[in-house]
């Protein structure tokens, strides 16, 4: 099987039946309707990294040189800590919660058996994944006006980027997720994750990092937060279209990979 | 303990690549930051900041390794696996039960400082012997969460409240128990509920054994706080595993 | 609804690698049949399920259901179909009613008209009063009897059911057959496999044997009986370890002598005279049993093996 032909079979459903994916989002739906505190506490968890860095590093650091500005070291981390948070929301959602409907609950034998087939149910779980990444993306979005951290209303077109963001870690989670053997596979998702964390320009700038700089930018959250502290600092550039073309490619590589997997551990 | 070799060099190369990593980048990488300023120096109390970060994180790493052996671990130890009622089918009781448990959290606790010592060790502004009772301090620290998380976990019918326990407990601990910064710089309103945490005593300990600042006085109080902490866990979490083991 | 086959195979082979589960079977399934599957485990029920299912694609062969071909149809027939598999896969993080609710989504079935079908389908399966508890809390059997709900919910033309009372204890598998037996007589196509031949003579108009991947036999329950069995079945236990020792002496008294681990069986139309005979023979077996032949005796016949294995 070519991925052409695979591109091919998962794009007509999308045309044809793009109601289907929608059955997984619904179904998620009704599974969270019944645990909203899993929401709400999502807020308070931006509001306390927000103000430890408002309230502890900003003491330490004061301010910081970011495209010829001067600016508040909160005011410069709290768009990469929102994009990080779309990442891990995504990621979270997209390895152990499909990691156990795959291999524990077999929820998908179930849908598998409905019309619904392997892209359906792959594009499905990944917008269940960025709708709640989203949801915290408000969330997130809240506090930094709360705390006044929001540059100006250019800040809205954070939240797009936190979708686009969403959407390629989900994408790419779910993919791997279909490779995991065991609970202790997610040992190594956590440590991916962290080096993205700690060394996408999250907590100093590109040039902080100077011949390594290249290396930060093969991080695909660092594309993510480029976009996002662009949009919360107002500054747009042409660059951020490669940022956005990247996050593109992931998701679909992603999806593609997700989609042959759960064929070929499903329907077998 | 079969579980342990399955995932032994996983877990090792792990426990020491997650805190080196979190070393170099906020240790060294916020530390670029922090320490050209004058006004950080005075108020970290003229060490570097990765002087000062690197020992707290041995307090951090023991709680965070904690929590995330004690929630789902022990719930799915009652529901899902069942491996608890098997062990209370023979001739094990309650209370040993719970001591299997927290001897195996203290062994994975073990190894996540360890790793965290071996990072400390290598970086010459945290080199030094306090590392040698920084490490059980870090432990005790850690076994305080297993016995209060554990003691939740088991208490409980169903995971729904455990991401809050992270969000809402783990979270603001790791954040605001001193090991990222001063937690003078606190509000007034929030020292005095930093101070009653064991976390803080962890860190204090640990950072006080490794800069080698920490008075006989202040050791003995911070142990007396973390113990004062752990002993009514223990107990409740033995009550706890008697009650739902033989109902 | 016209007569032409439900299921249509022909000469279906299914491989995983080098494995052969399936090895070439001929199969015609019409509306409103009750059909079964009888085999051990390992024989290739499952995987010939799983593929009429589509959710399995066909190795070899060629196989058409409600007419079309799952290879490029399998949405449109699983449309058509309701699923009961072996292993339960209810949605434990929804309740029993939101379970059969979704499910109906996944079908396209308006919200309002799923809520209706589905209380009246817990209804049905006797579960009204636990529609809005917990998955777990539910019973083997209640689990299973849900998942069958859950199977009815798109008002399928034929559901499939894979062994749909193992595990269960015997009070549960009466009703679990009641309920099928009445979906029977709402003209509901019933394929099932299973190992339990009380089921398969309860349950199934036609059947076919199956045994290593392939089909030995097939027929209703009573032409299976009448061909490779006698009516009726003498059972001998003699004390442990000489059962082969009375084999010769066995010899003559009916029609076939099948000597297991723990009996003998003697095949005769008259159970009663070949037990005087054995007592005239000066054989004294700790116990003896006259009953009918049942499907567990073709099974042996056609096997050589006995079903409970």
């Amino acid at each position: 099987m070519s991925r052409d032909t695979l591109i091919w079979r998962i794009a007509p459903p999308i045309l044809r039946n793009a109601h289907r994916p929608q059955r997984i989002v619904e179904r998620n739906a009704i599974v969270y309707r019944r645990t909203p505190m899993v929401f709400i506490s999502g807020f308070f968890e931006p509001l306390f990294y927000l103000l430890s860095f408002r309230i502890g590093f900003g003491a330490l650091i004061g301010d910081v040189e970011f495209a010829g500005m001067s600016i508040e070291y909160a005011k410069f981390v709290a768009p990469a800590l929102m994009a990080s948070s779309a990442m891990n929301g995504a990621v979270y959602d997209s390895t152990m919660n499909i990691y156990f409907k795959l291999r524990y609950s077999k929820t998908y034998d179930a849908m598998l058996a409905s019309p619904l087939g392997a892209p359906d149910v792959a594009i499905g779980e990944i917008l269940w994944a960025m709708l709640r990444g989203f949801i915290y993306s408000l969330s997130f979005l809240a506090c930094l006006v709360v705390l006044g951290l929001a540059g100006s209303w250019w800040i809205l077109a954070a939240l797009p980027a936190c979708l686009l963001i969403g959407l390629a870690f989900a994408a790419v989670g779910m993919a791997l997720t279909t490779y995991m053997r065991s609970w202790a596979d997610f040992d190594w998702v956590q440590t991916i994750m962290l080096p993205l964390f700690l060394f996408s320009a999250t907590f100093y700038p590109l040039s902080a990092y100077g011949d390594f700089g290249w290396i930060v930018q093969l991080s695909p959250l660092y594309h993510g937060a480029a976009l996002v502290r662009g949009a919360s600092l107002g500054v747009a550039t042409w660059g951020m279209l490669v940022h956005v073309l990247v996050l593109i490619v992931l998701a679909v590589v992603g999806l593609t990979v997700a989609t042959r997997r759960i064929e070929t551990l499903l329907l077998k | 303990m079969f579980v342990l070799r399955r995932i032994w060099k996983t877990n090792l190369t792990l426990s020491f690549l997650q805190p080196l990593l979190f070393f170099l980048g906020m240790g060294l990488g916020v530390g670029s930051l922090i320490d050209n300023r004058t006004s950080s120096a005075d108020a970290l109390g003229n060490i570097s900041y990765a002087a000062f970060l690197g020992p707290g994180l041995l307090a951090t790493t023991a709680m965070l390794t904690a929590a995330g052996e004690s929630l789902w671990p022990v719930l799915g130890g009652f529901k899902w696996e069942g491996f608890y009622e098997a062990m209370a089918a023979t001739r094990l009781t309650a209370t040993q039960v719970v001591r299997g448990q927290f001897l195996w959290l203290a062994v994975r606790i073990g190894i996540a400082v360890g790793g965290v010592a071996l990072v400390l060790v290598v970086h010459p502004d945290t080199r030094s012997f306090g590392i040698i009772p920084a490490i059980p301090a870090a432990m005790l620290c850690g076994l305080v969460f297993t016995a209060w998380i554990t003691a939740w976990a088991a208490s409980r019918e169903y995971d729904t409240s455990f991401s809050n326990v992270q969000r809402l407990v783990v979270t603001p601990l790791f954040l605001f128990g001193g090991a990222f910064y001063p937690v003078d710089s606190l509000p007034d309103l929030l020292k005095p509920v930093a101070w009653v945490t064991p976390l803080w005593h962890g860190v204090e300990l640990c950072r006080g054994f490794i800069l080698q600042t920490l008075g006989f006085t202040e050791c003995v109080l911070h142990l007396l706080v973390l113990v004062v902490w752990l002993i009514p866990g223990w107990v409740i979490c033995n009550h706890l595993f008697a009650k739902r083991l033989y109902r | 609804m016209s007569d032409s086959p439900v299921i249509l195979a022909h000469s279906l082979v299914k491989r995983f690698g080098s494995f052969e589960a399936v090895k070439g079977i001929d199969l015609e399934v019409s509306p409103g049949e009750s059909f079964g599957f009888l085999g051990p485990n390992g024989a290739g029920k499952s995987s010939t399920m799983r593929m009429i299912a589509g959710v399995s694609p066909v190795t070899e062969g060629v196989l058409r259901i409600f007419g079309l071909d799952p290879a490029v149809a399998g949405s449109a027939i699983r449309n058509r179909l309701g699923v009961v598999p072996q292993a339960d896969n209810l949605d434990g993080e929804l309740t029993p009613l939101d379970n059969l609710v979704i499910y109906g989504r996944y079908f396209d079935i308006p919200r309002s008209e799923c809520v209706e079908r589905a209380r009246e389908l817990l209804e049905f399966v006797q579960l009204t009063d636990r529609s809005g508890g917990r998955v777990d809390a539910l019973s083997g059997g209640m689990k299973r009897r849900l998942t069958i709900a859950r199977g009815l919910m798109n008002r399928p033309e034929m559901l499939l059911l894979d062994e749909p009372t193992t595990g269960l204890d015997p009070q549960a598998r009466h009703i679990l057959w009641d309920r099928l037996y009445r979906l029977k007589q709402q003209g509901v196509t019933l394929v099932l496999t299973t190992h339990y031949m009380d089921e398969a003579e309860q349950l199934c108009d036609r059947l076919v044997v199956m045994d290593a991947g392939r089909i030995v036999a097939e027929g209703s329950p009573r032409d299976l009986i009448t061909n490779y069995s006698t009516r009726e079945v003498l059972e001998l236990r003699f004390s442990a370890g000489q059962n082969a020792q009375h084999e010769a002496q066995l010899t003559g008294l009916g029609e076939r002598l099948e000597v297991l681990a723990d009996r003998v069986l003697v095949y005769t139309e008259d159970g009663e005279s070949a037990l005087r005979e054995v007592h005239t023979r000066g054989m004294r077996p700790e116990s003896s049993l006259v009953r009918r032949s049942s499907l567990e005796d073709v099974f042996l016949r056609l096997t050589g093996r006995s079903l409970a294995e």
